[in-house]
């Protein structure tokens, strides 16, 4: 169809806008960034070129690997909870009765809402004395007095955040899980119900081979979602104590407004977009098999 | 063979009727999961309709004990009120719908139809938003807008929406439009039609679904995203809700956090959210399916 010069050129002109857009909004962005990292700017005074200086600053300075280090244990606590947890809820709700659906539906919900707002919810969930979470726990005697959860202890934070970020969005691993599991051929079902095996049995012999490779991919998503975390932190601990709590994404982006060390800033995000495309190269590796 | 079904048979029964407990427990646990779920949404929507002095209660009560919108009247004249935010918002999203479809729809058209050289090099461009996290783009960004002067806009906010919607929206319509069968398209083509008409009646009409899925996962994106608005956005009559709410999470003027009115703003947040989810459920779990594993 359309194989005509003009033809052609239709198609061409029908590309452009979304090329151009990419081109300017996208890819020039990238390019100046990449330019900024070998430069100081901080916007008063003009760009000073100096070489991969803002490199070997990020690799001395202190706050860059408290903060790289937290991100990762926030990621590495965060992603089996989200994995097993969100697996867990797709073997309960991958049948199609009314109940489970309802479930299903209802999981997914917090998915929906925006990342902000839902920190909001839970910073005053876990708010010391007009918090529903303390109030909660004090009435079931778990605890005497009220807890200081956000902003206080980095740990207790974290832990909190946690807790508010797997209610937010566990149901996203839940939902790809389910259309994995339910594209399952029922032949299959049906042979391994015929051999005699047992419910754990088809789910570790059959069920989850036969996922692996979403779960791996919805891993990946997740993995690279966790190392990109600012807004939950932004709102609920504002980086406290002392910056403790602070993620990488935190801390490019006070590098690069409230401090204005732009040049800086470029270099910590483009250390940051690295690390994020080893994940990402590798889920699309997996995603490209899919089509063969 | 009558063998294996009759088999078959006696075990379904079997597996149907010896775990009745089993079925009773699963339920039970349906209903404890939901109530997880539900119960942050709900104590929200409830503190928003609490009288004022118990909305700023310590310790918190659970249920109100009376019935006020005092909340939301103090939220609809909080700061530069909240009509303003709430147009912010809603503006933003629909000019990213906007935005979003008409880059993409054409776009896709081309890489679904036309023998365009290098189109896959172009397609793989293309989602390169996809490579880069927009995080950490932002920096360059703020620079180009505040020279065109298109920071603390709706359109700026709209357009770095749109870069991040781009590469889904892109290949979710992609998919979509090569689905359309070619018979429609060459039967019109031999009528004359221009693949601008073709496009419009044909293609379109027929990738429907997909255009409902691409709208809405912007619409959910924009109405939601926190940290482009929060860099782009410095002045207070030009933030978004997100941007107002958590603003005032901080004011500490007159004896801290209204904490009634928070909600009744996390309230208002969340309600267009859930209803487009709740009314086009299909649609969206469709979309993430294509869009995140496929």
């Amino acid at each position: 169809m359309y194989r005509t010069r003009r033809g052609r050129l239709t198609g061409i002109a029908y590309l452009a806008p979304a090329v151009l857009f990419v081109l300017v909004f996208t890819a020039y962005p990238l390019g100046q960034m990449i330019w900024m990292s070998f430069h100081n700017w901080s916007l008063i005074t003009p760009p000073r070129y100096v070489g991969l200086a803002n490199y070997r600053r990020a690799f001395g300075d202190g706050q860059f690997w408290v903060s790289f280090a937290f991100t990762l244990k926030y990621t590495a606590i965060i992603t089996p909870i989200l994995i097993v947890g969100g697996y867990l809820l797709a073997l309960l709700t991958s049948q199609n009765s009314r109940m489970r659906r309802f479930t299903r539906t209802t999981v997914f919900i917090p998915v929906v809402i925006g990342l902000g707002v839902s920190s909001l919810l839970w910073y005053w969930l876990f708010s010391t004395d007009f918090g529903l979470v303390n109030r909660a726990l004090q009435d079931l005697g778990v605890i005497d007095k009220p807890v200081l959860w956000l902003g206080v202890d980095a740990d207790r934070s974290n832990l909190a955040i946690i807790a508010s970020v797997t209610w937010k969005v566990i149901g996203f691993g839940m939902i790809l899980f389910v259309g994995a599991i339910q594209a399952i051929p029922t032949e299959i079902h049906e042979a391994s119900l015929v051999d005699g095996a047992s419910y754990w049995q088809r789910v570790t012999r059959v069920i989850l081979p036969l996922t692996l490779r979403t779960v791996l991919v919805v891993t990946l998503v997740s993995v690279i979602g966790s190392l990109l975390a600012f807004d939950q932190f932004y709102i609920m601990t504002a980086g406290q104590p002392q910056n403790e709590t602070a993620t990488s994404v935190f801390y490019v982006y006070l590098n690069s407004f409230p401090y204005l060390r732009l040049g800086y800033g470029a270099a910590l995000s483009l250390i940051l977009a690295l690390t994020i495309l080893a994940f990402t190269v590798v889920q699309l590796l997996l995603t490209r098999r899919s089509h063969a | 063979m009558t063998a294996t079904v009759a088999l078959r048979r006696s075990r379904t029964v079997a597996a149907r009727s010896r775990p009745r407990r089993a079925r009773y427990l699963l339920g039970a646990l349906c209903i404890a999961i939901c109530t997880v779920m539900l119960l942050p949404l709900l104590m929200s929507v409830l503190a928003s309709v609490k009288p004022t002095a118990e909305a700023a209660a310590s310790p918190p009560t659970y249920l109100p004990h009376g019935l006020s919108l005092d909340s939301y009247e103090r939220l609809w004249t909080y700061q530069q009120g909240l009509p303003t935010y709430l147009a912010n918002s809603l503006g933003t999203a629909l000019l990213t719908i906007a935005f979003t479809l008409l880059l993409t729809i054409p776009a896709a058209y081309a890489l679904a139809r036309f023998p365009i050289p290098g189109k896959e090099v172009i397609f793989v461009f293309l989602l390169l938003a996809l490579i880069v996290p927009y995080q950490a783009l932002l920096t360059p960004m703020f620079l180009l807008f505040a020279r065109v002067g298109l920071t603390n806009t709706l359109v700026g906010l709209a357009i770095l929406h749109t870069a991040i919607q781009l590469p889904l929206s892109l290949y979710v319509l992609r998919n979509s439009f090569s689905a359309v069968p070619r018979e429609l398209e060459e039967a019109a083509i031999t009528d004359g039609a221009s693949s601008w008409k073709v496009l419009l009646r044909i293609c379109v009409p027929s990738a429907r679904p997909a255009i409902v899925t691409v709208a809405l996962f912007a619409f959910i994106m924009s109405w939601n995203e926190f940290l482009g608005a929060l860099v782009l956005m410095s002045r207070g009559s030009s933030f978004t809700l997100p941007l107002i709410l958590a603003a005032a999470r901080t004011e500490t003027s007159l004896g801290g956090t209204d904490w009634g009115m928070l909600q009744a703003g996390i309230t208002i947040s969340i309600i267009p959210c859930v209803l487009v989810y709740l009314l086009l459920q299909r649609y969206y779990v469709t979309g993430l399916m294509s869009g995140a594993v496929k």
